[in-house]
């Protein structure tokens, strides 16, 4: 047919509101942030117009920010794992009950997105607060008579960030052993696996991308907040994107507010390119749909 | 077997970790209790009430859910049209484009809020209600794609062809055919960019002009003195609204499909 080798504009229009929506509004400002991140802070909210290095050289000598970057880093870390670790159990749970009402299962793990965030956080101050229900129980039962303080710590961060990202391991997880062939692991035990040893050798090894791709999405997810820290934190509970929040809102810095931005994205950016080296993104994308 | 066992206590912990937080703030909604914590004193609905009176929460909800329906509008409408081009054409770098229509995904969304809010600001446009707008559909109109294009797959182009064949033009087509089939994934779509725009809390902050309120934001802003029995109750109506409409919604539409059948 002549027609295939002409050019159809039909996709493109129906394309192009949403991409140059993308381009324009999504892309040109990270580069323009990188641009802005070299102009001059002259005072509250005030800025100029220059090609300066002020703003990298304070975050490059600063160590505040430095420890900021590490601080993000490593409860990062310690969410993505111990989310790991909660979330692998019910997820293969899930995957191999013979429980009919499955499907009620999946949407208990889907129901908590439509939760709001915030009012998600803010709970755990009913849990661990002084009036909270741990402190009231265990004061009613006369073990304590000072209610134990745990709220307005990192492990208070902790736990809040677990409790909302722990849905995205779990599903991610889940979507991994569904996808299983169900012959694999009665083939190894035929052939003289133990249970652990079938689910070390086939099961685990076979579930790696959908753990892999949950791991990324709770590290990125808590790098770049800075909400949960300030409402479950303490004043020394910050995270990088706090750092920001602080240039933007606080100190009307918008120059250092660009160069911290940038750098934020760049080193997650860092994260998402060595995992798709090893992963690809397909799984991302087919988790989050 | 034990560690089958094992493993099915484990998974109800698990469950009870994240629901136990949600239902305790259900509960505190009609505690009569001047505080907001423990311990229950009675039942009562004055804090719904209370919150009915206070100016500054009804117009942050009204905000919410005006902030909500018009983001839901552009971001399914944009989504819908690019998934149509994505699923029905062949396109060069089909791939890329996908990548770079989810990309908003992948960005923190402080990043992303810091972006388009400096980028604006040197084009002098301040905060406002329209960056809000503007920047809550950027950040739902992914997952819109995302939702809408699984469906789309599903549908067989062949019912599209024969309306084609029978002198439908592509318009017609679209709107007889195509539309009614991805209806449940408009309303999916739909419904979930409503949610991530209502929810917003991120991002809002950096947009919005000093002086509007967001639920979300305003929340925030009362958590600086202690939780107010307003707050739990206003969780109380936030969770009904998103958790009970999806789940109403999908329930009907379960309903009507079998009484189809």
């Amino acid at each position: 047919m002549a027609q295939t080798s002409e050019f159809d504009p039909r996709p493109w229009q129906l394309l192009s509101p949403a991409l140059i929506a993308i381009t324009l509004l999504v892309i040109v400002p990270m580069a323009f942030m990188f641009v802005y991140s070299f102009y001059q802070n002259v005072d509250l909210g005030v800025d100029r117009v220059a090609f300066q290095f002020g703003n990298w050289k304070e975050l490059l000598h600063d160590n505040y920010y430095h420890y900021a970057i590490w601080k993000t880093f490593r409860l990062s870390v310690i969410v993505t794992v111990l989310a790991a670790v909660l979330g692998y159990i019910p997820a293969y749970f899930i995957a191999n009950t013979r429980f009919r009402q499955k499907w009620l299962l999946l949407l208990l793990l889907i129901l908590p997105f439509w939760v709001s965030f915030i009012i998600r956080t803010l709970s755990w101050i009913h849990i661990m607060g002084n009036e909270g229900i741990i402190n009231w129980v265990l004061m009613k039962l006369g073990i304590i008579n000072e209610p134990l303080s745990m709220m307005y710590s990192e492990f208070a961060v902790i736990v809040g960030f677990i409790h909302v990202f722990l849905p995205y391991m779990i599903l991610n997880v889940y979507v991994s052993l569904e996808g299983i062939d169900g012959n694999l692991v009665p083939a190894a035990r035929t052939l003289g696996c133990t249970p652990w040893q079938a689910f070390r050798e086939v099961t685990l090894p076979l579930s790696v991308p959908g753990l892999a791709a949950g791991c990324l999405l709770v590290f990125v997810l808590t790098a770049g907040s800075y909400v949960t820290p300030l409402i479950l934190g303490g004043p020394n509970d910050f995270l990088f994107g706090s750092l920001i929040y602080d240039a933007i809102i606080s100190e009307l810095n918008w120059p250092m507010g660009a160069t911290l931005s940038f750098t934020l994205l760049v080193l997650l950016g860092l994260v998402v390119v060595i995992y798709s080296r090893f992963m690809g993104l397909n799984q991302i994308y087919k988790s989050l749909g | 077997m034990r560690a089958w066992s094992l493993i099915r206590v484990y998974t109800v912990a698990v469950y009870i970790f994240m629901f136990a937080p949600i239902a305790v703030v259900l509960l505190l909604a009609f505690n009569s209790s001047q505080f907001g914590g423990f311990p229950i004193e009675g039942f009562s609905l004055r804090w719904f009430y209370r919150l009915y009176e206070n100016e500054a929460i009804v117009r942050a909800f009204k905000t919410s859910l005006l902030l909500g329906v018009l983001t839901s509008v552009i971001a399914t409408t944009l989504g819908i049209l690019a998934s149509l081009a994505l699923v029905r054409y062949r396109i060069p770098g089909k791939d890329w484009i996908t990548a770079l229509l989810i990309s908003p995904v992948l960005v923190p969304e402080t990043v992303l809020a810091v972006g388009l809010l400096i980028f604006l600001r040197y084009l002098s446009v301040p905060q406002s209600f329209g960056l809000l707008l503007v920047g809550h559909s950027l950040i739902a109109m992914p997952f819109v794609i995302l939702v809408v294009q699984a469906r789309m797959v599903g549908i067989r182009k062949d019912y599209e062809e024969a309306a084609r064949s029978l002198g439908a033009n592509p318009f017609q087509t679209f709107r007889e055919i195509t539309l009614p089939l991805l209806m449940p994934a408009v309303f999916a779509g739909a419904l979930f960019a409503f949610t991530i725009s209502f929810d917003n809390i991120t991002a809002t902050i950096f947009w919005r002009p000093a002086g509007l309120e967001t639920v979300p934001t305003q929340i925030f802003g009362m958590l600086r003195n202690s939780i107010s029995p307003e707050i739990n109750a206003l969780g109380f109506v936030m969770i009904v609204i998103t958790v009970g409409v999806p789940l109403m919604a999908g329930g009907l539409a379960r309903y009507f499909a079998r009484k189809r059948q």
